[in-house]
C-alpha cells in the first residue's frame, strides 16, 4: 500500500459467482452448472478448492440478483471450513438489509473461516430489491450514504465486545466482563456525522453485537471506487477500493489516480474481466456478444501475464472475473499464475493467515477499549 | 406413510422409531462453562465437533438458536451465563460443507426479518446443503429487541401470530413459485398490514422441495399455527403423560386444519444425564446442577424478579425477606412479573421455599433446571423408557440440549444410541440425503390456491 522503492508482490482475487459475466447463470439445482459456459464445476467446494490450489489469494462472491444464484455470504461461509489459505469475501448489500444482521453474519463468517473473511459492501440501486422488502426505492447519492451508515454500524458492532470480554472466571461466576461490552448507540439522524443530512430512511441500532469481536478485530471492508467521495463513503472507513476502467490499458493510470486521491489509506485492487484462448477456441470467439462494460482482456495466457505483471506492481491486487469459471480458471492455473510467480509479481499464499495479513494490515485496536461501559445504558 | 385429509384421530399411526435433534444452546444457565472440559461457544471447531458427533449418531437435525439482543440483568448485559453466539444461517452454511446428512435448522424470527429476504436465504441454505435446511419459526414482539433493527419493534403483541402466519404463507408462496427445474418463477405479491412484498423469486426448489418448517410456540395460538403450517413442532412436553396428551391435542388440531393425523411431528426439548449405572447418573446430575446454578446465578435469578440487587443475601440461606421493586414494565424481567404480580410471586415463592426447606440456591435450581425435560439414569434404563414413548407414539423424537459443549453428545451417541438400535426403535442408517426424507415427511404439494395466487 505504500510507494516504497521495493515493489511488493501483489495478490490475485477471483470472482466465483459460478456463472461468469457471460450470464450463463446457474440452472436447476443452483450449483451443478448445466451450461458448458457456466461453472463447469460439480460443486462450490470443487470450485473454491480449485481456486485455492491454483494459488489465488482471495475468492469473491457476487450477490447481484440473478436466477439461481444463492446468497453470497452463505457461499463464502460454506467455503470457509474447507479451505486454508484463500480469503472468502462476499458482496453484501447495504441498502435493503438490516445492518445488525449484516454485521453479525459477517462476524460469524470470520469465525468459520479462521479470520479469512472480508466484505465487499455494495449499494443496490434496484427497484426490484426495494419492492421485495416493501421499502421505498433509494438512488443517487443516498446509496453512498446507506453504504457509509451500514459500514459504520458494522464496525461499531464488531468493536462492541472488547477482545478479552469473555473471561470465564469461575471464582466470581462471571462468564463475561460486562465492563468490556459496549452499546453502539448508532443513530443516522443524531450522531452519525457523515453525512449530516442522511438521505435514506433514518434508523438507529443499539448494540452490543450478539457475537464476540471477530477474529480479525475488524473484517477488511472493500468498496467500489464509485461509492467513495464527499457525502458518500469516507476513504478512511474502508480497507480496500475496487477500481475499474473501460479498457485494460487505462487500468494502471486509474489505479494511480485512485491511490493518489486516497493518500495511501487503503489498498487498491484493479478489476479485470478475462477471456482466454482455451480448448482450441480463440478468446475473441468466446468473447463474442458479451460486454460487461469493464476492462476486459481477451487473448492468450502469455499476453495476460504481460498485462498483469506491471499491473500487480501498481495495484495491491487484481480481481479477475473469468468469462467461464472452469475454462478460464484452468488456463489461469496452468499458465498464468505460475509465470507471475516466476517473475516475482505474485505473493506466496500463507496457510492460516488472515485476510488482514494479506492486505498488510495490523489487527486494529478496539475503539471502545478503556471507554465508559455498558453500565446503566440499557433502555 | 398413510395420510388422508379425511382422516380421523384413529388414523394416527406411531412410526415406531425415534429421531434425535441437537439444540446447540447459547445463552442460558443450561450450558455449563465452568467444567474443565467446556469448550468455546463461538469457535467453529466446537460446532464442527458436535455436528459431526451428532451425524455419527444418525441425528436428524442440528438446531441453532438466534440472538437478536443480549440479555440484560438490572440494566447491564447479563454476565453469569454463556453469552454471545454466531448467526445461525451463516454457521449452518459453514456446517453444510463439513457434514453430509444431518438437517440444518435455523431459528429465525418473523418480526425482525423481511419475508422475501428470509425465504431467499433459507432457500440458499437448502440448496447449498443439498436439501437439508429447516426453519424454526419464532415470533417476538418487543421494542427492546427492535432497538437493534431499522424497523424497530413495529409489532403489537396481539398481532404476533397473525403476522407470523402471513409471513410464513408468503415464504411458502415464494418457495412454490418456481414451477419447473429451469424456472421461470411467478411473481409473488403480498400486501398486508405489516409489510408489502413484490418479488420474482430467484431460486429453484431444492432436493427436498423447500425448507422443513419447525415451530416452537406452545400457546393455543401457537399450536394452531403449527397445526396449519409446520412439519414438526418443537414442544415443551417431554414427560410421558404430558407427551401423550400433547399428541392427542395436536392430532385434533391438525385434523381440524385439514391435515393428516401424522402430518405434524413432535420433538420435545430434552436433556440427558446418563451413566453406566443409576447411582453414577444420580451423582452426575448433582454435579451438573451445581455447575448450572452456582451461588451467583441463584441470586441473580431472584434479582430478575425482585428488580433489585440482592447480593447481601446468602445463596445457601432463605429467600429474601424484602419485597420486589414494583414497576410498571421492564422488558428484561419477563412479561409475567410486572407490577403487583412481582410481590404476589415473591410471597408465593417464599412460602414454597419455606415449606420445602429450600435455600435460595436449591429453590432456583428446582425452578430453572429442565426438571420435566431431563432423562436421568443408566443407558439401558433410559433406552427402555424412550422405547415406551415410541410404542404409543407419544413423540416422534427428542430435541436434545447438551449441557456440555462440544463433548456433550458423546455418551448419547456412543452408548444410548446403540441401546436404542438394539431395541429396534432408532434408525441404523440415514434414510436419504434430505432432511425431509430422514424425518419421513411427505413432499409438500402446492395447494391449488397457492398455485393460482
Amino acid at each position: 500500500m505504500s510507494d516504497s522503492e521495493t515493489v511488493r508482490p501483489g495478490f490475485l482475487a477471483i470472482e466465483l459467482d459460478g456463472a461468469g459475466w457471460d450470464g450463463a447463470g446457474f440452472k436447476g439445482t443452483g450449483f451443478k452448472g448445466a451450461s458448458p459456459e457456466g461453472t463447469g464445476f460439480a460443486s462450490l467446494a470443487e470450485a473454491v478448492l480449485s481456486a485455492e490450489s491454483a494459488g489465488f489469494h482471495v475468492a469473491t462472491f457476487t450477490d447481484t440478483p440473478a436466477p439461481g444464484r444463492v446468497n453470497a455470504l452463505q457461499r463464502a461461509a460454506y467455503a470457509g471450513p474447507i479451505t486454508r489459505t484463500i480469503a472468502v469475501v462476499p458482496e453484501v448489500d447495504t441498502v435493503y438489509t438490516e445492518p445488525f444482521h449484516v454485521a453479525t453474519q459477517l462476524a460469524s463468517l470470520d469465525y468459520v473461516s479462521g479470520g479469512r473473511a472480508g466484505w465487499i459492501a455494495t449499494a443496490a440501486e434496484s427497484r426490484e430489491a426495494a419492492a421485495a422488502v416493501g421499502r421505498s426505492f433509494v438512488g443517487g447519492a443516498a446509496l453512498g450514504q446507506e453504504a457509509a451508515a451500514s459500514i459504520e454500524v458494522s464496525r461499531r458492532l464488531w468493536d462492541s465486545w472488547e477482545d478479552d470480554a469473555v473471561i470465564r472466571d469461575v471464582a466470581t461466576g462471571r462468564y463475561i466482563d460486562v465492563d468490556k461490552l459496549h452499546y453502539v448507540d448508532f443513530d443516522t439522524a443524531a450522531d452519525f456525522e457523515t453525512p449530516a443530512d442522511f438521505a435514506g430512511p433514518a434508523y438507529s441500532v443499539k448494540g452490543p453485537s450478539i457475537i464476540p469481536r471477530p477474529l480479525q478485530g475488524q473484517l477488511p471492508v472493500l468498496v467500489a471506487a464509485s461509492l467513495l467521495g464527499d457525502g458518500l463513503v469516507d476513504a478512511n472507513a474502508v480497507d480496500a477500493v475496487l477500481v475499474s476502467a473501460p479498457t485494460p490499458e487505462l487500468l494502471a493510470a486509474e489505479v494511480r489516480d485512485v491511490r493518489g486521491r486516497l493518500g495511501g489509506s487503503a489498498a487498491v485492487i484493479a478489476e479485470l474481466d478475462v477471456v482466454l484462448d482455451a480448448r482450441g477456441q480463440a478468446a475473441a470467439e468466446r468473447l463474442a456478444g458479451t460486454d460487461s462494460g469493464r476492462a476486459t482482456y481477451a487473448g492468450s495466457a502469455a499476453g495476460l501475464v504481460d498485462l498483469l505483471a506491471p499491473l500487480l506492481a501498481e495495484a495491491d491486487g487484481v480481481r479477475l472475473r473469468p468469462a467461464s469459471l472452469a475454462v478460464d480458471l484452468d488456463e489461469l492455473a496452468r499458465l498464468v499464475l505460475p509465470e507471475l510467480r516466476r517473475r516475482g509479481a505474485l505473493r506466496a499464499p500463507v496457510q492460516d493467515g488472515t485476510f488482514r495479513d494479506l492486505l498488510g494490515m495490523e489487527r486494529p485496536a478496539n475503539r471502545y477499549a478503556g471507554t465508559p461501559t455498558a453500565a446503566g445504558a440499557g433502555s | 406413510m398413510t395420510q388422508h385429509s379425511s382422516a380421523t384421530s384413529d388414523d394416527f399411526t406411531p412410526t415406531g422409531k425415534l429421531q434425535f435433534g441437537i439444540f446447540f444452546q447459547g445463552v442460558n444457565s443450561g450450558t455449563i462453562w465452568k467444567a474443565a472440559e467446556s469448550g468455546s461457544q463461538t469457535d467453529f471447531e466446537s460446532f464442527r465437533r458436535i455436528a459431526q458427533t451428532a451425524e455419527r449418531g444418525l441425528f436428524a437435525a442440528f438446531f441453532l438458536g438466534e440472538g437478536l439482543r443480549l440479555r440484560e440483568h438490572l440494566g447491564r448485559p447479563h454476565a453469569l451465563d454463556v453469552v454471545g453466539r454466531p448467526d445461525a444461517q451463516t454457521m449452518l452454511a459453514a456446517l453444510a460443507s463439513v457434514t453430509k446428512n444431518i438437517g440444518l435448522v435455523a431459528t429465525q424470527n418473523t418480526t425482525y426479518n423481511d419475508p422475501a429476504d428470509l425465504a431467499h436465504r433459507l432457500s440458499s441454505l437448502d440448496l447449498i446443503s443439498g436439501g437439508r435446511a429447516a426453519w424454526n419459526i419464532v415470533t417476538t414482539d418487543n421494542a427492546w429487541t427492535g432497538a437493534n433493527f431499522r424497523r424497530g419493534g413495529y409489532l403489537d403483541h396481539a398481532d404476533r401470530y397473525r403476522h407470523a402466519e402471513a409471513f410464513v404463507e408468503t415464504a411458502k408462496r415464494i418457495w412454490d413459485s418456481w414451477e419447473t427445474p429451469d424456472g421461470p418463477a411467478r411473481r409473488v405479491l403480498h400486501e398486508g398490514q405489516h409489510y408489502t412484498v413484490h418479488v420474482t423469486p430467484r431460486l429453484p426448489r431444492s432436493a427436498q422441495y423447500r425448507p422443513v418448517l419447525f415451530q416452537a410456540g406452545d400457546s393455543p395460538e401457537g399450536r394452531n399455527f403449527a397445526a396449519r403450517q409446520a412439519d414438526v413442532i418443537f414442544s415443551a412436553h417431554p414427560k410421558f403423560a404430558d407427551a401423550v396428551e400433547f399428541r392427542k391435542d395436536l392430532v385434533a388440531r391438525s385434523l381440524a386444519a385439514g391435515r393428516g393425523a401424522n402430518a405434524v411431528q413432535i420433538m420435545p426439548a430434552s436433556e440427558f444425564i446418563l451413566a453406566p449405572t443409576a447411582e453414577e447418573a444420580a451423582e452426575k446430575k448433582e454435579w451438573v446442577r451445581s455447575l448450572q446454578i452456582g451461588p451467583q446465578q441463584a441470586v441473580a435469578y431472584l434479582e430478575q424478579f425482585w428488580g433489585r440487587e440482592l447480593s447481601e443475601y446468602d445463596p445457601d440461606g432463605p429467600l429474601p425477606d424484602i419485597d420486589p421493586v414494583v414497576e410498571e414494565t421492564s422488558e428484561t424481567r419477563g412479561s409475567g412479573f410486572h407490577g403487583a404480580k412481582a410481590r404476589q410471586l415473591a410471597d408465593q415463592w417464599r412460602a414454597e421455599a419455606k415449606d420445602k426447606g429450600l435455600s435460595i440456591r436449591q429453590f432456583v435450581t428446582s425452578r430453572t433446571a429442565r426438571v420435566d425435560a431431563t432423562f436421568t439414569g443408566s443407558y439401558s434404563a433410559v433406552a427402555d423408557q424412550l422405547a415406551e414413548y415410541t410404542r404409543v407414539g407419544a413423540v416422534d423424537g427428542f430435541n436434545i440440549s447438551p449441557w456440555l459443549i462440544p463433548t456433550g453428545l458423546d455418551d448419547i451417541v456412543n452408548h444410548l444410541v446403540p441401546e436404542l438400535q438394539e431395541r429396534g426403535v432408532y434408525p441404523t442408517e440415514y434414510r436419504g440425503t434430505t432432511l425431509r426424507e430422514n424425518l419421513g415427511l411427505q413432499t409438500p404439494v402446492p395447494s391449488s390456491e397457492t398455485v393460482r395466487a
